[in-house]
């Protein structure tokens, strides 16, 4: 307890140099944590992926479509229990400004293959009663202030248009990681809108999402139905939801990449920041050093007390840190909810925190540490005066 | 009581044919010659010199605060120079305590906790400690202090803190390097007092580097060291 107390008293001995040094690391942890969210935000979709979900897509790419028929035939495959189709609309709201993503979905097979999409019973009866109905999630609502009820309309990119919608529900997600800005309109609108519009373009699937009866059997599924359709017009390629998702990123993995490397770079610059200050410490202190020493006291006590002060230092820093990070988490996410739909301080990010910490507080302490253990007590004394 | 009375003729220290050189770049700089004498205990011996003559660095070696190149330095019937840097902090702990020029106490400590660093090396209970601790700073006129800084103390006080540091533990032998160096005449005046009274009431024996003759009248003994030997001793 003693050497806590000494710890404690020569850790605030120069309050303002060790301040600065709290408020370095505290900034330091905050943009570490923020940058690892801004990662984690990325590999939401994959933490989202559910193992005993597939996606099939045309072979070629995701931009070419698949017939719908193929539904029906992977319906009847070993090992698929659910099939669902899905397209891409890629609609504008007012404003390209205002992107969110905007999908046209089989409600009647889709939320029995995503039951972590929560919409209440009377709002599910009503979207799928009214083919014209949609439902968005709970911030994408929240966002525009759109309330059930009312009437929104989207301008069609890749289906080229005015898409009249009426708002019949708002979803929540299951668990925080599900996406909730994302807007699902019935397929069957545009279907038919196609048929009218522009009938080449009519019963085509952007993409299949199918359930498998047990997630061991996953890639023996998929493999099924790629077999299935080998050498047809359209072939197919099917993978796992996560592989899926994972393929989205693979296109941004060298930004990913990027954040990773600047999330290191940030502590190892405070780590060099941390090491001056311990050194510029330990230097001032080495004739008290060897007082200690001359009394009596070992090596090991004089490496507690430099070790001491620099975790202690940089674990204030780091608590700092972790606890404003939250908040900004949070205002980070509002801000930049149409990039990153989901946006949480996952756990992980507060383990790398306290390690980040742990690494800065220790490798700051080796140096003054080595120096002053080694000193030669005589020498330590001359010094002083 | 008297000098005969009070100096036990027992050598509590016997130092023989130890010698010290220092490098400096390629060249060896001799600091002590084949010193040998020995200091009985309840001795107050001061050693003067010129700087450089090899004060400091013989009461370091005594001290176990330096090695010798060669010799030996018996205290208390143990060879320290035989003793690994772990035992030799061990021994020092137990058997030296030490009275600094600029005082060396810790800031961060008040007088009280100053006094008591010496004592968490020991097994005594918090309870022992605060014990010895109240002995010692009242011996020194302290007790009134014993909860101030060291930069709310004058030099004086700070010294015979100190003192308190030094005695608190029973050590066998006290070195004191220039302990009035840094003090007005008046302070130095009473920390020589106190130090007379530990070895007159206490029996402590004390080694003194000083280059203070008034300072070297306090002691039984003076010996005067030039260039590595020494050249003159005075009773």
């Amino acid at each position: 307890m003693y050497i806590l107390k000494l710890i404690f008293r020569n850790a605030f001995r120069h309050k303002l140099r060790t301040w600065l040094t709290v408020l370095g690391i505290t900034i330091a942890i905050l943009a570490f944590g923020l940058l690892r969210t801004v990662i984690s935000a990325w590999y939401a979709g994959v933490e989202a992926s559910s193992a005993s979900r597939l996606v099939t897509r045309n072979a070629i790419s995701i931009i070419f479509t698949l017939p719908l028929s193929y539904e029906e035939r992977i319906r009847h495959i070993d090992g698929v229990k659910i099939v669902s189709a899905g397209n891409w609309f890629g609609g504008i709201y007012i404003d390209e400004k205002n992107f969110f993503a905007n999908f046209a979905i089989e409600p009647r097979t889709f939320f029995d293959l995503y039951p972590e999409i929560i919409l209440p019973p009377d709002q599910m009866a009503a979207f799928i009663r009214d083919r014209k109905g949609f439902i968005a999630g709970r911030k994408l609502a929240e966002r525009f202030r759109w309330k059930v009820g009312d009437s929104v309309t989207l301008r069609g990119t890749i289906f080229p248009g005015q898409w009249d919608f009426v708002m019949r529900g708002i979803y929540r997600g299951r668990d925080k990681n599900v996406d909730e800005t994302t807007f699902y309109f019935q397929w069957d609108y545009l279907n038919e809108k196609m048929k009218k519009t522009a009938p080449q373009r009519a019963d085509q699937i952007g993409f299949f999402m199918i359930g498998v009866t047990r997630p061991d059997i996953a890639s023996e599924v998929a493999q099924r139905i790629d077999n299935t359709f080998r050498n047809s017009i359209a072939e197919t390629l099917t993978e796992t939801e996560k592989a899926f998702q994972m393929s989205w990123i693979a296109m941004s993995q060298a930004i990913v990449t990027a954040i990773q490397l600047v999330s290191f770079v940030v502590i190892f610059i405070i780590m060099a920041v941390m090491a001056n200050t311990m050194a510029m410490t330990a230097r001032e202190r080495i004739g008290e050093y060897a007082v200690l020493k001359t009394l009596g006291f070992g090596g090991g006590y004089i490496a507690a007390l430099i070790f001491g002060e620099s975790m202690i230092i940089s674990l204030i820093g780091c608590a700092c840190g972790m606890a404003f990070t939250f908040p900004a988490a949070n205002a980070f996410g509002d801000a930049l909810s149409n990039f990153f739909p989901v946006f949480n301080v996952e756990r992980e990010t507060i383990y790398m925190d306290i390690a980040a910490a742990l690494l800065v507080g220790a490798v700051a302490g080796i140096f003054p540490t080595w120096r002053s253990v080694r000193i030669k007590i005589a020498d330590g004394l001359r010094r002083i005066g | 009581m008297s000098l005969a009375q009070t100096v036990d003729t027992r050598p509590i220290v016997e130092i023989r044919n130890v010698s010290k050189s220092y490098r400096r770049g390629s060249q060896t700089i001799p600091v002590l010659q084949d010193i040998s004498f020995d200091i009985s205990e309840g001795e107050f011996l001061a050693l003067m010199g010129p700087s450089g003559s090899g004060k400091s660095t013989l009461l370091n070696l005594l001290a176990g605060i330096d090695s010798v190149d060669s010799g030996s330095i018996v205290i208390g019937g143990l060879d320290i120079t035989n003793l690994s840097e772990m035992d030799l902090a061990r021994w020092r702990a137990v058997n030296v305590g030490f009275i600094f020029q600029f005082y060396n106490l810790i800031p961060v400590l008040t007088a009280f906790g100053n006094v008591e660093l010496p004592l968490l090396l020991t097994r005594l209970s918090g309870k022992e400690r605060r014990e010895h601790v109240n002995a010692a700073l009242s011996m020194v006129g302290l007790s009134d202090r014993m909860d101030h800084y060291p930069n709310q103390l004058s030099g004086g006080q700070q010294q015979r803190v100190a003192i308190a540091r030094a005695v608190v533990t029973d050590p066998t032998v006290l070195v004191a390097d220039e302990p009035t160096g840094d003090l007005d005449r008046v302070s130095a005046a009473e920390i020589l007092a106190l130090m007379g009274r530990l070895n007159r009431e206490l029996g402590k024996t004390i080694i003194m580097v000083t280059h203070d003759a008034r300072a070297a009248e306090k002691a039984h003994l003076i010996k005067q060291l030039d260039k590595g030997v020494f050249i003159d001793v005075h009773s």
